[in-house]
């Protein structure tokens, strides 16, 4: 939906419509060498991570990096061994989680199944001892915004998964908590309707404003909806940054293979000289003082050559070994002449040429400008 | 269908194969009840002819002829009254204490770890492994007169005389809740197993004590398994012979003792099949309501 994190354009549009006013400002969170180990595995290992006020931030990582450990600990669900977790000026880290006023939204929906959907979403008002006649308009008017207007009579179990996790949702904002916590919300809906719900889950963050840390291992909904995405490995933070930022820039192969589709290619440096499948390449920057590196080769960044580019290249010769249709995308697996594979992806047009055939020799490239080269730390783990 | 026969056939026919896919379904439809075959003959030869047989022995008098004589002598006579309303206290007693015991107990187990809880769960279910009756003497044994629960009481100074604890009330309900108590416990505790926890997490962090969280969500949604697990408990209570009739040493009379009496002593057949008759329809009426409540109750439990 937005790759810039273009924050003008954004609090231009919370200005515009808040529908649901913000309690008072949107808090910040800040997390200080937070650590939780289990016997010796470290699950935590020393987190500092700040979230600034009404962002968006994505906690993104494979399974074990502690994604949800931390923030499960941020929900106050899971004592750390040590650390330091502020919302704004106050210190939570011993505060019991039904003290923290924050909104959480769970992967499987956590809705209670012997109430019904008006009686889930007032449950947090009827705690705070909201006037009956206060409820019922706010849990309306919260069912509204999320197209579930009319359903509070409906039983939890005859709603689809899109709308149980609407419900979810509608109950985690209806108290205007400061924080809201998400774990995995879409992890559960089909494809069509998880794309769907992550542009809606945007706008209603756009209009709510409310500081949100959001965690999920699907890196491409992380780019969708972050403003900013922390990704973790192993316990550690081991990027934070804008999705663009770290797209085009990962600065780890760790990340670099986490974040988006790549291929790699070793290269040797010799006498401020680089050399990849053999060719010699240039890069805007060289990781200083190594001998090898590896390059970061996005497919659809890479090209076929035909002579008529503008810009410096990095060229690689090498044959087609297969092409895949994939509808909007041609998808060409090439050998170059190192035998190493790389893959290349371009858009596809009604008008377009057969896909060249296995064993067709191809040349292809990448601009100067976006070649990436990255210190080289071994393969990551997916 | 073999290959060679379909290259006979040829084509697949008009029909395409309906009317024999059809005939396969039904073969294997009669194959499956075909397995359910011995259990059923093995139910009515045991169960339901001699069940129909006392129900119509319990229609007869002392001559043989057709009557309502049984059942008018349990309407006339206080002392049936007197048995069947000891039998529903005593049940319900033993219901209630099962309940205040085992619930905790149950979410005690549903919160460990599944190791083990499953450690826990062998040794709540260890006294399945040994007989009724050796269980039953075993009470004998700790709570009589000279009986190690009143030498101990005594000789740490606790109680001076020896407590009345067996051949009453107090001895039945003890020996009772101990053979029932599992009863209780492996429902609960399956159905407190499946609440997902992260539904106490939600209510905590809505804003729920834990406390509050614990009687307006978890509470709630263990219901059925603790309908489902009283009401074993107080069906198998109603028929209960062995443990009231050792015990309970001839002052605790429940319908099954005195059915035991009507056949033992009196030789009357009818009024013990009418006894049996009324205390089976009790049950059954006590099972149907049980199911309608724990059905309710799964009705919103099932919502995941």
């Amino acid at each position: 939906m937005r790759l810039a994190a273009d924050s003008g354009e954004r609090e231009a549009a919370i200005a515009a419509a808040p529908l649901v006013s913000p309690a008072g400002k949107a808090l910040p969170i800040a997390v200080r060498r937070l650590s939780k180990a289990y016997g010796a595995v470290s699950v935590l290992d020393d987190v500092d991570l700040d979230v600034r006020p009404g962002e968006f931030l994505t906690l993104l990582g494979p399974s074990g990096s502690g994604k949800t450990t931390l923030l499960m600990a941020i929900a106050g669900f899971l004592r750390p061994d040590k650390g330091s977790i502020r919302f704004g000026e106050r210190e939570v880290v011993r505060l019991a989680p039904h003290k923290r006023e924050i909104g959480m939204v769970f992967q499987n929906y956590a809705l209670f199944p012997h109430m019904n959907v008006a009686r889930n979403v007032g449950f947090p008002l009827r705690l705070r001892r909201v006037p009956a006649s206060e409820i019922a308009r706010r849990v309306e008017a919260a069912l509204e915004m999320f197209q579930l207007g009319g359903y509070g009579g409906r039983s939890i179990n005859q709603l689809s998964g899109g709308q149980r996790q609407r419900v979810a949702l509608a109950r985690a904002i209806v108290f205007e908590p400061r924080i809201i916590l998400m774990d995995e919300p879409l992890s559960a809906l089909d494809k069509q309707l998880r794309e769907r719900m992550q542009i809606e889950l945007r706008q209603l963050h756009d209009r709510l404003g409310t500081t949100t840390v959001y965690v999920t291992h699907d890196q491409r909904e992380a780019l969708t909806m972050s403003d900013r995405i922390a990704v973790l490995d192993r316990g550690r933070i081991a990027r934070i940054d804008t999705p663009r930022a770290i797209y085009d820039q990962p600065g780890s192969r760790f990340v670099a293979e986490f974040i988006g589709e790549s291929s790699f290619l070793d290269v040797a440096v010799a006498d401020g000289i680089c050399r990849a499948a053999g060719s010699v390449i240039q890069a805007p920057k060289v990781p200083v003082g190594q001998r090898h590196c590896v390059m970061m080769l996005r497919p659809e960044r890479l090209r076929i050559l035909d002579g008529s580019e503008t810009e410096a290249m990095n060229r690689f010769e090498g044959t087609v070994q297969s092409a895949i249709y994939q509808g909007d995308t041609l998808l060409l697996q090439l050998v170059l002449g190192d035998g190493s594979l790389v893959s290349l992806r371009m858009a596809t047009r009604g008008d377009d040429a057969a896909p060249p055939a296995r064993g067709t020799p191809i040349a292809v490239g990448i601009a100067v400008g976006d070649t990436v080269l990255l210190a080289d730390e071994g393969r990551a783990r997916k | 269908m073999s290959a060679p026969g379909l290259s006979i056939a040829g084509a697949p026919g008009d029909d395409f194969h309906a009317a024999a896919l059809r005939r396969d379904h039904w073969r294997e439809r009669f194959g499956l009840a075909a397995l359910a075959a011995p259990a059923l003959l093995l139910v009515t030869i045991t169960v339901l002819l001699p069940v129909g047989w006392l129900f119509g022995l319990s229609f007869l008098d002392d001559a043989g002829a057709p009557s309502l004589e049984h059942y008018r002598r349990m309407l006339a006579e206080p002392s049936y009254g007197r048995t069947f309303r000891t039998t529903f206290e005593i049940s319900l007693l033993t219901t209630a204490i099962c309940i205040l015991l085992g619930y905790p107990l149950a979410y005690f187990l549903s919160q460990l770890p599944r190791r083990a809880a499953n450690l826990c769960m062998i040794a709540v279910l260890l006294p399945f492994w040994t007989s009724l009756l050796v269980r039953t003497y075993a009470w004998l044994v700790l709570l009589q007169r000279r009986g190690l629960i009143n030498t101990w009481g005594m000789e740490l100074g606790l109680w001076s005389e020896p407590l009345q604890l067996v051949h009453n009330v107090a001895g039945t309900l003890i020996g009772m809740v101990h053979i029932m108590l599992p009863f209780l416990v492996l429902p609960l505790y399956g159905t407190m197993r499946a609440i997902d926890r992260d539904l106490l997490r939600a209510a905590s962090s809505l804003g729920s004590t834990p406390a509050h969280g614990f009687w307006t969500v978890f509470f709630p949604l263990s219901l059925p398994g603790l309908a489902a697990g009283s009401a074993l408990v107080f069906v198998l209570c109603l028929g209960f012979y062995v443990t009231p009739a050792m015990l309970g040493g001839g002052k605790v009379t429940m319908v099954s003792n005195r059915i035991a009496n009507d056949i033992e002593l009196f030789f009357n057949w009818g009024a013990a099949s009418a006894l049996g008759v009324v205390l089976l329809v009790i049950t059954l009426v006590v099972l149907v309501l049980a199911a309608r409540l724990s059905r309710g109750a799964g009705l919103f439990g099932a919502g995941h």
